[in-house]
């Protein structure tokens, strides 16, 4: 028999609903798999007995004849998500030993359907960073290396790259992510896995640390489509404690899987061929193109006029959304307090900060302030909020002649660590195509399509109407019955 | 628009974030490069556009006026660097 770490989502769910093996033995595997695995750097929280207690929980069910989604399945859980009795910090020194009183309505909702915790998974601090490098609690390592022979450490992607390398390295089956600009998609695209971000309001926002509330989505990356069906069924949901939340039913997504994209036209955005990106990424999406007329569907170019512009509009808006919910961290609630001899309020105020956070955010947060000041609110803030306008109003647009947009994932594969963090501008750049349909609030998801000539994953990204996951899932699925995509990390970790 | 040392400082205090000299003069350039790019954004007529207020429409909804929530003053304070006597303590404000 296979490894059990080797199996994804639906086969350990229906494995274990099979009796061909135990939840604990399941729990046991996984967690034996993240112990070993310390030089990912994948996990800031490991949480053995979460998933321990979940497991034994799920084999009594079972003997009960009574088991639920996700009974036997252990996952990860990204330390942006409130989790009762457990430390929570956003990969940040100023939430270091923050535990919370209360539990995220997502990762409740999983726990509710049965699942198991193996631990908090590391990301970039509060979310901001495409490379797992802004993290308090060290860079992560991707599970992936170049086929030269190099060993240089390559960037997991982010900010989910907690749950990106924990899933290449298959020490976790399953994670959550969220997505403000890409951090699922691009993560995913990174370690060859998938990775879905759902229409903006289907994940309850409520007890995930905020970022940029407007922006802000939760998401599940797994191994495959099917996988993330699953895992996302779990954790979408209406809940009254999050005002943007969706009142809507969540459609049995994984029950609708089809590859079958008969009667669907997908669209191919030409402002997407950017320069400059890697002939290996446009030949792929060539080849995804002709993968998806196999698979029925008819390909139409179409326009996204304002697609240069969302990046710059992404800068803006999603700085001047941290800076207002950053302002919470005050040395006086929760988190880190620094209070020098002699200071007053303010002072305090200032010195906790300094010292709590980062230089990304640190930068974010001026950024944020500065576009919000008196004097400049209209000439930024507004106008990136009227750019955003004409953003949704390109797909709008798009929609009346395609289904379903088609494009790379991100413009380029895993880059070494340390290649990009002195430039952030550079940085920002790898979310060019992920951060359009965030500022649309549309769901869109990363598959993996194939290797570079330097054996790196590439992903391809699906982008769909608003409430169309099963329009994205069921192309991704169409993509991934092609792409045949079974490559993986040898373990050297 | 650029901004210069002073900006920055003023910036940086309005942030709340305790910031010395030095760092102060490398954010001048990190700053400037990234507002330089955002200038772009100038470009774009937007005289007849709304700015974005949903990003997907939804209404939002009114509950009942009654109280949901309360009675834990101490899960509350359960995380505070410095609680004193059920109050979340601070440093003296006024002398």
């Amino acid at each position: 028999m296979a490894l059990l770490t080797d199996l994804g989502i639906a086969a350990l769910r229906d494995g274990f609903r099979a009796g061909d093996f135990s939840a604990r033995e399941v729990a046991d595997a996984f967690n034996a798999a993240v112990a070993g695995a310390k030089a990912l750097n994948a996990f800031i929280v490991e949480t053995p007995d979460h998933a321990i207690a979940a497991a034994e929980q799920a084999d009594r069910d079972r003997s009960e004849g009574n088991v639920r989604a996700l009974s036997g399945v252990p996952i990860g859980m990204k330390d942006l998500f409130c989790t009762k009795g457990v430390q929570t910090t956003a990969a940040s020194h100023i939430l270091e030993g923050f535990v919370p009183e209360y539990e995220s309505t997502v990762s409740a909702r999983l726990w509710a359907a049965g699942a198991g915790m193996l631990g908090k998974l590391n990301m970039d601090q509060f979310a901001m960073g495409s490379s797992n490098e802004t993290s308090a609690f060290g860079n992560v390592i991707s599970p992936w290396r170049r086929s030269d022979g190099g060993n240089a450490p390559l960037a997991p992607g982010g900010s989910s790259g907690g749950s990106s390398s924990a899933i290449a390295a298959r020490i976790v089956p399953g994670a959550t992510g969220t997505d403000t600009g890409g951090s699922i998609r691009q993560p995913a695209a990174f370690t060859g896995i998938s990775g879905i971000k759902p229409t903006y309001g289907r994940c309850s926002r409520w007890g995930v640390v905020a970022f940029a509330s407007s922006l802000d989505q939760a998401g599940a990356m797994a191994h495959d489509v099917r996988d993330c069906a699953i895992l996302l069924e779990a954790m979408a949901g209406f809940d009254p404690e999050d005002s943007t939340s969706l009142d809507l039913p969540v459609p049995n997504w994984e029950a609708a899987l089809s590859g079958d994209l008969k009667g669907k036209k997908i669209g191919i955005p030409k402002e997407y061929r950017v320069d400059g990106m890697p002939a290996e990424i446009d030949a792929l999406w060539e080849q995804g193109i002709a993968w998806v007329k196999d698979a029925g569907a008819e390909v139409v170019e179409v326009s996204l006029p304002h697609t240069r512009y969302a990046l710059p509009a992404y800068y803006i808006i999603a700085p001047a959304e941290a800076s207002s919910n950053l302002a919470r961290y005050d040395g006086v609630r929760y988190g880190l307090r620094d209070l020098p001899d002699g200071a007053g309020l303010q002072d305090m105020y200032a010195a906790t900060r300094a010292a709590g956070f980062g230089a990304e955010v640190k930068r974010r947060i001026m950024i944020g302030t500065y576009v919000l000041s008196a004097g400049f609110y209209d000439a930024y803030y507004t106008q990136a909020q009227k750019v955003r306008t004409l953003i949704a109003r390109d797909f709008d647009a798009a929609w009346e002649l395609c289904d379903l947009l088609l494009t790379p994932t991100a413009p380029s594969a895993a880059f070494a660590l340390g290649e990009k963090s002195a430039d952030p501008l550079a940085m920002y750049l790898n979310d060019v195509f992920t951060v359009p349909s965030s500022l649309a609030g549309l769901p869109a998801m990363s598959v993996p399509a194939g290797l570079d000539g330097a054996g790196l994953p590439l992903g391809l990204q699906v982008i769909g109407r608003a409430l169309d996951e099963q329009g994205v899932l069921n192309a991704g699925l169409a993509l991934e019955q092609r792409a045949g995509f079974t490559a993986r990390p040898e373990a050297w970790w | 628009m650029s901004v210069d040392s002073a900006t920055v400082r003023k910036i940086a205090s309005l942030a709340r974030i305790a910031t010395s000299d030095a760092e102060i003069e490398a954010m001048v350039p990190e700053l400037n490069n990234i507002l330089g790019w955002i200038e772009q954004l100038g470009e774009v007529d937007t005289s007849a556009v709304q700015p974005m207020t949903a990003v997907i429409a939804n209404t939002l909804r009114l509950r009942d006026d009654a109280v949901t929530d309360g009675n834990i003053r101490d899960k509350v304070l359960s995380n505070a660097p410095a609680p004193e006597h059920g109050f979340f303590g601070v440093p003296k404000v006024i002398e």
